[in-house]
């Protein structure tokens, strides 16, 4: 029982605790908060694998700025409680049994054939300089990409979200 | 060699004539209607008569090829030409008496608002029947014989908006294809064992065989299917049902093609195959049966006809037989013999009865007309010199021709003689009837201002009939000319001549028994003149001695007499044999069940199962997002599933 | 020493918990947010693997996730202000005009 193990285990804890609070509750503002949770413990596991930047990227931006948008846009809108209409019963009937059959079936298999390599603490080898050599150089153009992608989604957002027009169809 | 005698022109004269007034006609005025139609009607007849007075000079058969049709390996057929003696006396007697038909035609017809049409139509069948006539091979000639039912058709049907009238061509044009059929079959066989229908080459190979005299073999076969289709043209039994109801056309129509010209088809390919059937004794056997047997049972029929054109219709399938039996004994140079007189005096009964009815104002029925006489002389004069021809009143035409037939017939067997001396005694009777019914007595028709509906029928609408009035010169003057032939044309059957003229074609087939038995031919000549007479004598008596006779004739007769009116229910009988089951069968087979639960189930059952499935289908796309997802999640499962599987099997 | 499988169970349990959330929440913010579980449990699994292989490209194929989820979250979220302004409601069962 080595204390990676150990480690391992309790942010895994974490995790489905996390996530499962996210099912279950009816507030958005308390599935949002469980999904804070649940990336920081990942954020936690990140570290114990040894990809510190990714851990760092992981806190900074999808818990600090993508959380933070949703809990804006959460108390923007006033989201209440769930209400509890049936809605598609095609999803309960197929969705969840089909995805826990689908989850048990992979978990089967992975346990049968990964036998026991492990993964030693901190393996991962590089530091944030290779990334960037990486990243740079490598991997320019899709990195140049995605920048122009966020410029786009700043762009449509900004649209999407503006209020609309006073008068429709007057002045034209 | 023979010069070229472009006898292309006589067909497609008629033809120019018949495009011409169809497309134009309608706009046209009547003066260029009829020029349009005389003139190349009358082309046609002046042209024939010129290759006539040309006859004596050419080498015969004259041959004249006029455009490659069918060459395909095995077998060829052109559209050419051939004239040799039969073919003469056939183009003549179809361009003449057509040419006086087409003149009479302008004169009943006159006011008929469809007149182009009716000369169109004419002038169409000329071509057809030309074509028939001047074919050199059997498909030309079926060209011809399909045309000429087409053209009876359309002028039986003329004034198509009377459904009777409809209907009657309709049952013209379907009893013909059946003959048809029969016809088609034989000219399989003969391409298929001569390798083809050209006349020349077919009676040359034909020719070096032997009679079937075991029966069934190639020629009987042929001969008889060739009989099959003579039957449906020429309304023999049994596909005779047809022409009396052709009568619905207009009067010009029955006068040139139902007594003179299309009837005379099937006389004229049976004369011409004449080779084949003369190694084929029994389909001959069959040929003469036919004959006898249709000119004895339709007479029979004519004696209680009251309709004035029915009596004469029944009295051309009648007189056909006559021709029919003539070949049938091997005499066919006899039956074009008839073939030619009957064209005359049938023709001119026929356009005199159509005088007739145009003098009553359009009434057909005989036993309305009477004491016609004073009225109209000259109608009376032309049908009752027709009349004398027709009974077998020497010295005109039709004793010369009757007269040869029966001869010939009783050399083959008494039997014949006896039934055709039975038929001729019928005819006598019956034709006299009609001339005494009509003429004679007193007139027996409606009051001057009772047009009665009927005016229509012969489009003499405007008319103010006063009395019965005399038809005007353009009618009297055919009528005229074709009396004076009635009375001479039996003369060039004096001393043979006329048998001699065609022995060409048909060989001298005559032996020694025509020089032989001299004095029993004056006999049978006597027995024939005399039951002429009697029929005249019975029917003199019956219908203007006593009056009231026939009447108490046919009462005490009763039952028999009524069956007789009614053409013996034939017609009736081949409504429930083929007719009913037949328009049965197609409704309930064919149209219930195959048309609207086979067709039409295929075609709306795959509509509505395309509907029906996308109907089921459609329910996917709810509009609800969750339900979207959850699909898109099944899949995702079932392409994880597949993927690893995959992974763990290799 | 952790064992591969566990760091790989581990996510697929997080992307399973996505789906499930995904398809049974009604609320759209909540779909939202299983829509982003899934994606940490797929990086997890991107950085399972890059541990293993010792391959940095996985790591850099995080990134990109993360900035991809990024985009996505921003133009959601405005769409979602979009759609509450027309449809007054956050109730994903009554944005079903698309119905047929």
């Amino acid at each position: 029982m080595s204390f990676h193990l150990i480690l391992f285990l309790a942010f895994g804890a974490v995790c489905v605790a996390g996530a499962i609070n996210l099912l279950t509750q009816r507030h958005p503002i308390n599935s949002a908060l469980s999904l804070i949770t649940v990336m920081g413990a990942l954020a936690g596991e990140y570290l114990l694998l040894g990809a510190e930047f990714v851990a760092a990227v992981q806190v900074i931006v999808y818990a600090g700025a993508i959380m933070v948008l949703f809990v804006f846009v959460i108390m923007l809108l006033n989201a209440g409680e769930e209400e509890q209409t049936r809605g598609s019963r095609i999803a309960l009937i197929l969705g969840v049994p089909g995805m826990l059959a689908g989850g048990v079936l992979v978990a089967w298999v992975v346990l049968r054939h990964s036998g026991t390599e492990a993964v030693p603490i901190g393996a991962l080898p590089g530091s944030p300089q290779d990334i960037a050599q990486l990243l740079f150089h490598d991997f320019l153009l899709p990195f140049e990409v995605t920048s122009v992608l966020i410029l786009i989604a700043i762009m449509g957002a900004v649209v999407l979200a503006s209020a609309p027009e006073a008068a429709p169809g007057k002045g034209k | 060699m023979n010069p070229t005698l472009n006898l292309w022109l006589i067909p497609l004269l008629p033809l120019a004539g018949a495009a011409i007034n169809g497309f134009l006609g309608k706009k046209s005025s009547r003066k260029a209607v009829t020029t349009i139609a005389l003139f190349f009607s009358g082309a046609a007849f002046v042209w024939a008569l010129w290759v006539a007075l040309r006859f004596s000079s050419l080498e015969l058969p004259y041959h004249e090829f006029l455009a490659h049709w069918i060459r395909i390996t095995g077998f060829s057929a052109d559209f050419a030409l051939y004239l040799d003696q039969l073919s003469l006396v056939m183009l003549l007697v179809v361009t003449g008496v057509g040419f006086l038909i087409h003149i009479y035609s302008v004169g009943y017809m006159w006011d008929d608002p469809s007149y182009y049409r009716f000369f169109s139509y004419l002038n169409l069948f000329m071509f057809f029947m030309l074509t028939l006539v001047l074919a050199d091979n059997y498909l030309l000639m079926f060209i011809g014989w399909e045309g000429v039912g087409l053209a009876s058709y359309l002028l039986i049907g003329f004034w198509f908006t009377k459904d009777s009238a409809a209907s009657a061509g309709k049952k013209a044009f379907l009893v013909n294809r059946i003959g048809d059929f029969g016809f088609l079959i034989a000219l399989f066989l003969l391409i298929k064992h001569f390798g083809s229908l050209n006349f020349v080459q077919v009676f040359q190979s034909v020719a070096p065989m032997s009679a079937e005299t075991a029966g069934a073999g190639l020629l009987t076969t042929v001969g008889i299917l060739l009989m099959v289709g003579a039957c449906g043209k020429s309304a023999q039994i049994p596909l005779y049902v047809w022409l009396p109801d052709a009568m619905e056309g207009p009067t010009p129509v029955s006068a040139l093609i139902h007594a003179a010209t299309m009837v005379t088809a099937g006389l004229y390919m049976v004369s011409r195959s004449h080779l084949i059937f003369e190694r084929a004794p029994t389909a001959l056997m069959v040929v003469a049966i036919i004959g006898t047997l249709t000119a004895f049972f339709v007479a029979t029929i004519g004696i209680a006809q009251t309709d004035i054109k029915k009596v004469l219709a029944y009295s051309t399938i009648s007189q056909l037989g006559y021709m029919f039996m003539a070949c049938g004994v091997g005499a066919f140079s006899a039956g074009i013999f008839h073939l030619m007189t009957h064209a005359f005096f049938k023709g001119l009964l026929f356009l005199g009865a159509g005088s007739v009815i145009h003098a009553v104002g359009g009434e057909q029925d005989m036993r309305k007309m009477g004491g016609l006489k004073s009225y109209i002389p000259w109608t009376f004069l032309t049908m009752g010199i027709a009349t004398l021809a027709i009974a077998g009143i020497p010295p005109l035409a039709g004793f010369w021709s009757k007269d040869e037939i029966l001869w010939k017939a009783y050399q083959v067997s008494p039997v014949y003689w006896a039934i055709g001396v039975i038929t001729a005694f019928i005819t006598s009777f019956y034709m006299f009837r009609l001339l005494y019914m009509t003429f004679f007595g007193d007139y027996r028709g409606a009051p001057a201002d009772a047009h009665g509906s009927h005016s229509d029928k012969h489009g003499h609408d405007a008319h103010g009939h006063g009395e019965p009035h005399e038809s005007p010169m353009v009618m009297l003057v055919p009528l005229l000319i074709l009396a004076v032939l009635s009375l001479v044309a039996g003369f060039v059957g004096w001393g043979n001549h006329f048998e001699h003229f065609l022995a060409p074609v048909f060989g001298t087939g005559e032996p020694a028994a025509e020089a032989a038995s001299g004095a029993t031919e004056y006999l049978l000549m006597g027995v024939s003149v005399l039951v002429a007479f009697a029929g005249w004598w019975l029917a003199y008596l019956l219908y203007y001695k006593c009056d009231d006779l026939p009447q108490k004739i046919a009462d005490s007769l009763g039952g028999f007499y009524q069956t007789v009116v009614h053409k013996y229910y034939v017609d009736e009988l081949y409504a429930a044999l083929f007719v009913k089951p037949l328009v049965d069968g197609s409704t309930r087979i064919l149209w219930q069940d195959v048309d609207r639960k086979i067709i039409d189930a295929t075609v709306n059952d795959s509509a509505d199962a395309a509907r029906h499935v996308s109907d089921e289908v459609r329910q996917m796309q709810s509009g609800n997002i969750r339900s979207y997802a959850a699909w898109i999640a099944a899949g995702a499962a079932v392409v994880i599933a597949f993927m690893i599987w995959m992974w763990t099997k290799g | 020493m952790v064992p591969l499988s566990y760091y790989l169970l581990l996510s697929a349990f997080l992307f399973s918990c996505g789906v499930v959330g995904f398809l049974i929440k009604r609320n759209i913010i909540t779909i939202f947010m299983s829509i982003e579980l899934m994606l940490n449990g797929v990086n997890l699994s991107f950085v399972a693997f890059a541990a293993h292989w010792h391959a940095l490209a996985g790591q850099v194929f995080v990134f990109f996730v993360m900035v991809v989820a990024a985009a996505e979250a921003a133009v959601g979220l405005a769409i979602i202000i979009a759609v509450y302004r027309t449809r007054e409601t956050l109730n994903v069962d009554q944005v079903n005009l698309l119905k047929l």
